[in-house]
């Protein structure tokens, strides 16, 4: 174990690193390029024994990490925004695949107009395409969350997305400690994939399909993805047998006891919350705070269990549904409680799109404003 | 070497969904007897894939991938790169397959353009090999931009107004090891050509002439012939480059030094449907002027290139 004080992009690369993957093809994006660079440069001074394609776009990065996944090699590739965008296509085709693939999106603002800051529209925009998306909110949980990521991948076989804030994580140090080779390995055997394109194994990949077969095979994507939340969590509490460092199950609660406002969020946003609740709980409010980390799949039924008799939610969206009230977890969250737990209020807003700025002091105000509403 | 005495094994299953008289089916049977059992070969949606017939069946014998449409660029060096960690981490053992992508002209020319000029810049190591047919034949004959002028299809039902472009020459000019173009009428220069190819390492390009029956209108059981006339009318062109230094092969050759006169550009329009309506037009004349222009500066152009 090493302390290191850096940023949230090289917490990522070391991560990368550490977990001994053979293959990276990438494009560069602000705020992500620094990650890419981090291990473009591991590759080169030796200090990472695995390949580097210097691709031309990311619809081509996702396609070859898509590629070199399917022939066995333990893969990773990085983007954000636009770059997210781009890979539709092949994100849709990655989970089809079944393809244990690991991505890092630092999560930024998308176009028009331009914007380099954080907001979580770009994941939030990739939701349908089968990815599990964990939602990092340190740089100690980024690290943690990488290494969590292909542990759940290469279980599963469902590609996983590690986003975490543009230049708010992603450029700003703060102490996280790397683990040993012995204890990784411990956590996370060398990849032994269950098919490979290779000759020593045969067959043909992604013919064209019938309806017959099409449809047992797409059930069995979203059925993987909903089990998916409970090994994420089952992996979470190995790793902090292993480590002693916990994050979260789906959710990281802050000051629950006897609450009953929930500020649910994610992202850097959700430890910006725990001074908010501080601040409310000491003008008498019994607040709490709920970061959301599994975003895929979307955790309804302990999102129901979790909150007590009475509790009221007040949901912070940093991301649009256009033309309606909030954001994505507004409207998650709602389909979750309805029909479970039809009495309890909810109520959301968007928020700090385009990286506007959220200190706690708005988030106070933003969730007084909310509380007068539930009255 | 004559024809009879190629590799036995087969690379199609019988029993595909090809249309009868396939090109791609041809030219992949002799393209696997070159690369052997050792082989990864990735697909783009085409033809060659639509062959395959529906899951679970399979018309190919080597392990295949069908990738996106604009991907196999990328792909193709993502996978050779990506074994080299697993062999020398002892992951995998023995030979290190050849990859191989058969990508149509749709998947070459257009789409799938940037990242195959990406994978030739960076010399990625694979053998990408395309299939021309001149249009997006599986999804029902759409132009594409190795259509011929005056080709009506789908989409251009009047005869598309522009030339082809000559995509082996700018995959020569990004500067790769190997470029060469071939016809399934010239089996053992294909051949050869793959053999070569498969000794060199690096970004290497085949494109093969593919005459297709269907989208092209003529009778099965003339693929090769209509190939043959091609070439003897300067309408395809065969040469191979190895590091840069071109040379024309065969009939083309022999066009270029003037030892043989190409033969009429009308005998291999009239042997396609396609050109039913201009050989009709009374400007007939006037097309097929043009297009034995274009011959004749095509044939200039890389007899040209090939004296650089
Ligand atoms: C992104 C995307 N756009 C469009 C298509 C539809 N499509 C499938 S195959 C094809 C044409 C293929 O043409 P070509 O590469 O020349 O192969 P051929 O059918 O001639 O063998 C098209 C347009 C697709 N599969 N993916
Ligand atoms: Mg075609």
């Amino acid at each position: 174990m090493t302390k290191v004080f850096d940023s949230g992009n090289v917490a990522c690369a070391l991560a990368v690193k550490d977990v001994g993957v053979d293959f990276v093809a990438a494009y560069p994006i602000t705020p992500q390029t620094s990650v890419v660079e981090k291990i473009a440069s591991y590759i080169a001074e030796g200090e990472m024994d695995a390949k580097y394609l210097p691709v031309e776009s990311e619809h081509s990065a996702l396609s070859a990490v898509a590629a070199a996944s399917a022939v066995g090699a333990r893969v990773f590739t990085a983007t954000s925004s636009q770059g997210l965008l781009y890979m539709h296509e092949i994100l849709h085709y990655a989970a089809g695949g079944r393809l244990p693939i690991v991505m890092a999106n630092v999560n930024r603002a998308i176009n028009m107009p331009w914007c380099l800051y954080v907001d979580h529209q770009d994941a939030v925009s990739q939701r349908d395409t089968g990815w599990i998306q964990l939602f990092a909110a340190s740089n100690q949980e980024i690290y943690d969350s990488v290494i969590l990521a292909y542990k759940v991948a290469e279980e599963v076989q469902i590609p996983v997305m590690v986003n975490y804030d543009g230049f708010l994580v992603s450029h700003s140090s703060m102490p996280f400690e790397t683990l040993e080779q012995d204890k990784i390995r411990e956590f996370l055997p060398a990849l032994n994939p269950p098919w490979r394109l290779h000759p020593q194994w045969g067959g043909t990949f992604g013919n064209v399909t019938p309806s017959e077969e099409y449809v047992p095979y797409r059930y069995a994507l979203t059925e993987d993805i909903k089990k998916a939340g409970d090994v994420i969590v089952r992996c979470s509490k190995e790793y902090e047998r292993l480590t002693g460092r916990w994050h979260g199950g789906h959710f990281e609660t802050y000051r629950p006891e006897g609450a009953e406002y929930f500020l649910f969020s994610m992202g850097s946003m959700g430890k910006e919350m725990e001074i908010a609740v501080d601040l409310l709980r000491e003008q008498g409010i019994a607040a709490a705070g709920l970061r959301l980390r599994i975003f895929s799949p979307f955790p309804e039924e302990e999102l129901a269990a979790l909150l007590p008799t009475g509790a009221k939610l007040l949901v912070f969206d940093r991301n649009l549904v256009y033309g309606s009230a909030g954001g994505a977890l507004l409207q998650l969250a709602k389909a979750a409680l309805f029909n479970r737990r039809d009495s309890l209020q909810v109520i959301g807003i968007s928020l700090g799109l385009g990286g506007e700025d959220l200190p706690a002091s708005v988030l106070v105000a933003k969730a007084r404003e909310m509380m007068e509403v539930c009255k | 070497m004559n024809i009879k005495e190629l590799p036995e094994i087969e690379y199609i299953i019988p029993g595909t969904g090809a249309c009868a008289g396939c090109p791609s089916t041809i030219g992949l049977r002799l393209v696997g007897k070159a690369l052997g059992e050792n082989a990864i070969c990735l697909l783009t949606p085409s033809c060659a894939v639509a062959s395959m017939g529906m899951t679970p069946k399979t018309c190919y014998s080597f392990p295949a991938l069908n990738i996106c449409f604009a991907s196999a660029g990328a792909s193709g060096g993502a996978i050779s790169m990506a074994l080299d960690p697993l062999y020398s981490k002892k992951r995998l053992e023995g030979e290190k397959p050849v990859v191989f992508a058969w990508v149509g002209d749709g998947g070459t020319y257009d789409i799938g353009f940037q990242g195959l000029s990406a994978a030739a810049e960076r010399n990625d190591d694979f053998i990408f090999f395309c299939y021309n047919n001149e249009a997006y034949s599986n999804t029902g004959n759409q132009r594409s931009g190795a259509t011929p002028q005056y080709v009506p299809t789908t989409t251009s039902p009047l005869g598309k107004e522009m030339l082809q472009k000559n995509v082996p020459l700018l995959m020569l000019e990004h500067r790769p090891p190997y470029v060469a173009t071939a016809s399934l009428a010239y089996p053992l220069d294909l051949y050869r050509k793959v053999e070569k190819a498969k000794s060199i390492k690096g970004f290497r390009y085949i494109e093969i002439h593919m005459p297709c029956c269907t989208s092209w209108k003529f009778p099965a059981a003339e693929t090769i012939e209509v190939s043959r006339l091609a070439i003897r009318t300067g309408s395809w062109l065969l040469w191979e480059a190895e590091n840069g230094k071109l040379s024309l092969n065969g009939v083309t050759a022999a066009l270029a030094e003037g030892k043989r006169k190409p033969l009429p550009v009308e005998e291999y329009l009239k042997a396609q449907g396609r050109y039913a309506w201009l050989l009709k037009s009374p400007d007939k004349d006037y097309y097929i002027g043009n297009i034995e222009n274009n011959i004749r500066r095509e044939l200039e152009f890389m007899a040209g290139r090939a004296k650089l």
